[in-house]
């Protein structure tokens, strides 16, 4: 468990949070360029020292402006991955990886030099100086070299948003397998929702300085009533789904989720049973008031409407409800009005297999 | 080429530059790093402090160093006194006057490689659990080193030719505090001395050039170790 709570002031500015993040599992911290995340990560990490604030791992006290407790950063085992690596460029690969476990706490259990090495692909590069490697190589030595410091805890200030999308694919696999392995609570730092998907249980949504809400990544993807989220381009549900089937000769894969089904084009990559998540885009779900015929869409699913909600000038978000899974969609003011949509209604939603594009299906 | 004399001169020049950089080295890269680090009162005067032999006339410092490192002064009294050490009028006191006057050149060449630095590099190694000493030996003083070269070779080569300091605390002693440039003074002060004058100022000229390259060439090689190309 991790405690966080914060007040503090630049000119035009006041960050005042509090929070708390479990024990395990990924903790993202999601909001636009300056809502004061990274300070946040820079006050946890020590580096900061906020005007006011507290901040306790396991009970164990890091930061109280009240009773005078301030850990320094190099005590405070808070492994941090920067977006921009800070590398040491006058060590080796090798030597920058075992900068922090050199320095790690006598007795501390944690993974080994070569498991490190193995978990993040780095036997290659070992020998090499920092400045001759690319982009996504530095971040997985930055990542290397923080895990291997044997923290309690792992900071990560935005690690991908310096890479372009195709070095972005390339380490993303790397952080699911280090967050799987190291079993310690990370707090991330993220503006880029599909970061959210792929790696965050738990979300801390932030606004201009401010907690706008906290929970499961699923609980708040699929709430209507949080702007910051939900009227994004690419808002919408996010399902826990297992793989079901590969349906090789029609060229798609069945997935299940709590209440439902869902068909989507063919991923070879997944085996029968594995787990996975899916973005639904509520811009991707429509409604109708009877099960339509003789229609190209593969997911129709019998749902009841849970609540309206105003998002813009011509259009609402609905929630809808498919067992025990919420989805969203939005539809525009006219569609309310012209079905006479309304809470409660049972209606069913459409949703076209192509919608679920590689970015969706983390 | 060279008289046994002449050589004398060169190899006490050598010998006096280099022993100036030895004494001034670590104190210099402690202002340098208390001046571009520090936040304490006084900051600014000790700025200018540092600065000073850059401006003030060198007869000015070697003056100075007279009332302070002289036998009657009160550290160079403290010094004969108790360790029996005279340092007016010989070697050790022809390379401290050095020392002093070209400690400037090393605290503006360090700073200028640490306030090049980045902070970033050094939260990090917090983070990964280095302490300030640590910190300052693995991280920051490696990557000074550009900075701490650079500078050290500039006063090596600046030193060979210090006169007015010298002269005024050191005197002009053939083979005990007669460096190169005392050297070619005295030639120019003595009938015939014209060509020995001429010799001794272009082996003068050849060494400041040779040092100045040896810096640069040694602080790109540094550069790229630390893979800055």
């Amino acid at each position: 468990m991790l405690d966080v709570a914060l007040l503090h002031q630049y000119p035009g500015f006041t960050l005042d949070v509090a929070f708390t993040a479990p024990g395990t599992g990924v903790t993202a911290l999601f909001g636009p360029s300056g809502c004061g995340k990274s300070t946040i990560l820079a006050a946890v990490a020590g580096l900061l020292r906020p005007a006011a604030g507290r901040v306790a791992l396991h009970d164990d006290v890091m930061l109280d402006t009240t009773s005078g407790i301030a850990v320094a950063p190099e005590r405070r085992r808070c492994g941090v991955v920067f977006q921009d690596s800070r590398l040491f460029p006058h060590l080796s690969v090798e030597a920058n990886l075992r900068y922090g476990l050199r320095r790690a706490p006598h007795g501390v259990s944690g993974p080994t030099f070569a498991e490190v090495v193995g978990l993040l692909g780095l036997e290659a590069l070992l020998g090499r100086r920092p400045l001759g490697l690319s982009g996504g190589e530095r971040q997985r030595v930055a990542l290397g070299r923080a895990l291997l410091a044997r923290p309690r805890l792992l900071l990560m200030d935005e690690p991908l948003a310096a890479l372009d999308a195709a070095r972005r694919v390339e380490v993303l696999p790397f952080l699911a397998r280090l967050r799987d392995a190291a079993g310690l609570p990370v707090l991330y730092v993220t503006h880029a929702l599909e970061e959210v998907d792929a790696l965050a249980d738990h979300l801390v949504l932030l606004e201009a300085g401010q907690v706008l809400a906290a929970g499961t990544v699923e609980a708040l993807a699929a709430r209507a009533d949080l702007p910051a989220l939900a009227r994004r381009r690419d808002a919408g549900a996010l399902l826990g789904c297992t793989v079901l089937a590969q349906e090789a000769t029609r060229g798609l894969t069945r997935l299940g989720f709590p209440g439902g089904e869902l068909l989507v084009p063919r991923r070879p990559g997944l085996a029968v049973g594995e787990q996975l998540r899916v973005r639904l885009r509520a811009r991707d779900v429509a409604v109708a008031l009877e099960a339509p015929r003789g229609i190209s869409m593969h997911n129709i699913m019998a749902c009841r409407i849970e609540e309206i909600v105003p998002a813009g000038e011509a259009e609402v978000l609905l929630r809808l409800q498919v067992g025990p899974t919420p989805l969203l969609s939005r539809v525009t003011r006219d569609s309310v009005g012209r079905l006479g949509l309304a809470p409660g209604l049972e209606v069913f939603a459409l949703v076209k297999s192509i919608a679920f594009d590689h970015a969706a299906v983390a | 080429m060279l008289s046994p004399e002449e050589w004398q001169a060169v190899r006490l020049s050598l010998g006096v530059a280099g022993r100036s950089v030895l004494v001034s080295l670590l104190p210099a890269v402690l202002v340098a790093w208390a001046l571009a680090r520090g936040r304490f009162p006084g900051r600014m005067l000790l700025d200018a402090i540092v600065h000073l032999p850059l401006v003030v006339p060198p007869v000015v410092v070697g003056w100075g160093l007279l009332m302070v490192f002289g036998i009657q002064g009160p550290i160079g009294g403290l010094l004969h006194a108790w360790f029996g050490i005279r340092l007016v009028f010989t070697t050790e006191g022809a390379a401290l006057a050095t020392a002093v006057m070209s400690f400037p050149l090393i605290v503006r060449s360090v700073r200028l490689g640490l306030e090049g630095l980045d902070p970033g590099l050094e939260a990090a190694a917090r983070t990964l659990g280095a302490g300030p000493a640590d910190r300052f030996l693995s991280v920051t003083l490696p990557l000074m080193s550009p900075g701490i070269l650079a500078g050290a070779v500039t006063a090596f080569a600046a030193g060979l030719g210090e006169f007015g300091a010298v002269i005024t605390f050191a005197s002009n002693i053939p083979g005990e505090t007669q460096t190169l440039p005392l050297a070619i003074y005295s030639a120019t002060q003595s009938p015939g001395g014209e060509a020995v004058a001429a010799r001794l100022a272009l082996v003068s000229f050849a060494l400041a050039l040779a040092g100045l390259l040896l810096a640069e060439l040694l602080g790109r090689r540094l550069s790229r170790w630390l893979g800055r190309g």
